[in-house]
């Protein structure tokens, strides 16, 4: 798809972001708006395979939600590649809705696994991209990682499980905005030079200067896989990106806005 | 019945079995084959078998992850780390109910001597609490086979729980997830039990032929789906109740046994178990004899509930 269109997505997705977390009155907007440019590139350009009509096909290259607060942003990309209707924003985190708090597998077309559970969205990707492997599959398998997530242990253990398989059909994008509930990354739990921890995991590693820049979104993923080596994308990016009061703002995370400030973040997103 | 084998053996002879017939099968373990048995499995099929290395948690969301493409996981490791798993069965596997299998082995006080750190007597309580989880507790070595294949037949997780400690192998019983097996009918009481303690109960109720006391023993392989209908058949029927496991008194067999029964006038129950306490060091005969769950010791509980 072209840039503009891509990035006209983006717009939309933002905006589907700010809707539904607004209408719930509660939800995780800013590492929602961090991670956008990565789903939708995934979405609408490098994912093989996809097709809302067939959300089943077993070769269909598979994406895991592991930073499973991001659902907005991920529920947004879904609909408008149109797993969905948008009429389904009005009952994100409402009682029988498909669009539960966290993806769920059973309820959400186009989710492949459950996640909210920090740490687990990544090892199923493992387990996705090893079983590709064992089948004979040719699908790739993309998962979304936080920054804060990636305190917990089940992301190293499953990192060295994928280098230890050599499973190049896995690529993990981490979503590096450098906050998380708390805090900075640096202030709650230092991360370090986290470009060496990957690459020391076994991983061949890129690193996206703005990973809010679709062209460099784009760049990274298209990227041939280097044989042998899963893939690290270390993605730069902004929490609250495109909402100027949520850029950068800690206490974003998992707050909704009010009426004013939502109708105002749709402003600032139109165009 | 002369011939002796423990359940963890027969676990890794049915996947080895399984292994043959439906390729969709994988093994996972976490560096622990020769103890859980699937060497065997290793060996036969080493494009189908997994290492995780030590790392539970991961071996149960990788077993997650590949059952959506298709395969049967069955993951492999020490009943004890069913606690260290727990959020990625329960997460990972239980909620978006996927097809994985586990087959955890050295539960109960038997393990031995590796101690209380090792030995799970809280495992039963955790996969019992989750929601579609089915959870099975096989007493030798020919119920062993057929919970492996029943597992394999039936889509969604299921539990096995097996033990390190060789076990009579009984005259072949059906097995179906849900149905308990009658291994002596009886009027004046009955034992339900499962797993390891089927053995001494089978020693219990010729203890108790001995006092006079006519006692149905009930095998309660499937824990979960439970038999109630048949537990309340037999309270109904003896109108005193027992249940025997080797695990604690809280949250296993005894309270799926008081569940079926409470409510339907049967006032003579004893939960008889693990005394929500943790296990130690010791040779499997006296650690059961410590823990009261050896046949005698079973006995005398069972006659000073019946005032005998």
């Amino acid at each position: 798809m072209d840039i503009q269109m891509l990035q006209s997505t983006c717009r939309q997705v933002r905006r589907d972001i700010i809707t539904m977390v607004a209408k719930a009155g509660a939800g995780h907007p800013g590492g929602s708006l961090s991670c956008t440019e990565a789903l939708v590139a995934l979405y609408f350009d490098v994912m093989k395979g996809i097709d809302p009509k067939d959300d089943k096909n077993p070769n269909r290259d598979r994406f895991v939600l592991s930073k499973g607060h991001a659902a907005p942003a991920l529920y947004g990309t879904l609909c408008e590649r149109g797993y969905f209707g948008r009429e389904e924003f009005d009952h994100f985190r409402q009682l029988h809705g498909i669009l539960q708090g966290h993806p769920d597998v059973k309820k959400c077309p186009g989710v492949d696994a459950s996640t909210g559970s920090l740490g687990q969205g990544i090892s199923i990707a493992v387990g996705m991209a090893l079983g590709a492997k064992k089948t004979g599959n040719p699908a790739h398998v993309y998962t979304i990682i936080g920054d804060g997530e990636s305190d917990e242990g089940l992301v190293w253990e499953a990192s060295m499980a994928a280098a230890h398989y050599k499973l190049d059909n896995l690529t993990v994008i981490l979503d590096y905005n450098g906050l998380q509930i708390d805090g900075s990354n640096d202030q709650v739990m230092s991360l370090g030079n986290i470009r060496a921890k990957a690459e020391a995991f076994g991983y061949d590693v890129i690193e996206v200067a703005d990973g809010n820049d679709m062209q460099q979104v784009l760049d990274a993923l298209h990227a041939p896989a280097c044989p042998g080596k899963p893939r690290y994308i270390l993605m730069h990016t902004l929490k609250g990106k495109g909402v100027s009061y949520m850029e950068g703002q800690v206490g974003w995370h998992g707050k909704a806005p009010n009426q004013e400030l939502a109708e105002q973040a749709l402003k600032e997103l139109e165009g | 019945m002369s011939e002796k084998k423990s359940t963890r053996v027969a676990y890794g002879e049915a996947l080895v079995k399984l292994g043959q017939t439906n390729e969709k099968v994988v093994v996972l373990d976490a560096d622990l084959a020769a103890a859980t048995m699937t060497n065997g499995f290793a060996k036969a099929y080493p494009d189908r078998f997994i290492d995780c290395g030590i790392a539970e948690a991961d071996m149960v969301d990788i077993a997650a992850g590949m059952s959506t493409m298709g395969l049967i996981p069955f993951c492999s490791t020490f009943a004890v780390f069913a606690g260290r798993c727990y959020d990625q069965i329960r997460n990972g596997v239980c909620y978006p109910h996927f097809n994985v299998k586990f087959g955890f082995s050295h539960a109960g006080v038997t393990l031995g001597e590796d101690g209380g750190s090792h030995q799970a007597v809280e495992d039963l309580a955790l996969m019992r609490v989750l929601p579609g989880m089915t959870v099975l507790v096989p007493s030798d070595a020919n119920e062993t086979y057929k919970a492996v294949e029943a597992a394999a037949a039936l889509n969604g997780p299921v539990y096995i729980r097996t033990a390190r400690l060789p076990s009579i192998i009984l005259d072949e019983q059906p097995f179906v997830i849900g149905k308990g097996n009658v291994l002596k009918d009886g009027t004046d009481a009955v034992i339900f039990t499962c797993g390891m303690m089927v053995e001494q109960c089978l020693e219990v109720v010729k203890m108790l032929a001995e006092k006079g006391i006519d006692c149905a023993l009930v095998n309660m392989h499937s824990l979960k789906p439970f038999d109630e209908e048949l537990v309340r058949f037999y309270a109904a029927k003896t109108g005193k109740v027992f249940s025997v496991e080797e695990h604690s008194i809280i949250g296993g067999l005894g309270d799926a046994v008081a569940s079926a029964i409470a409510g339907h006038g049967c006032t003579c129950f004893k939960k008889i178990g693990i005394m929500d306490r943790f296990g130690q060091s010791g040779k499997p005969a006296d650690l059961l004899a410590e823990y009261g769950l050896d046949a005698a010791h079973i006995a005398a509980q069972v006659l000073e509930t019946l005032g005998k």
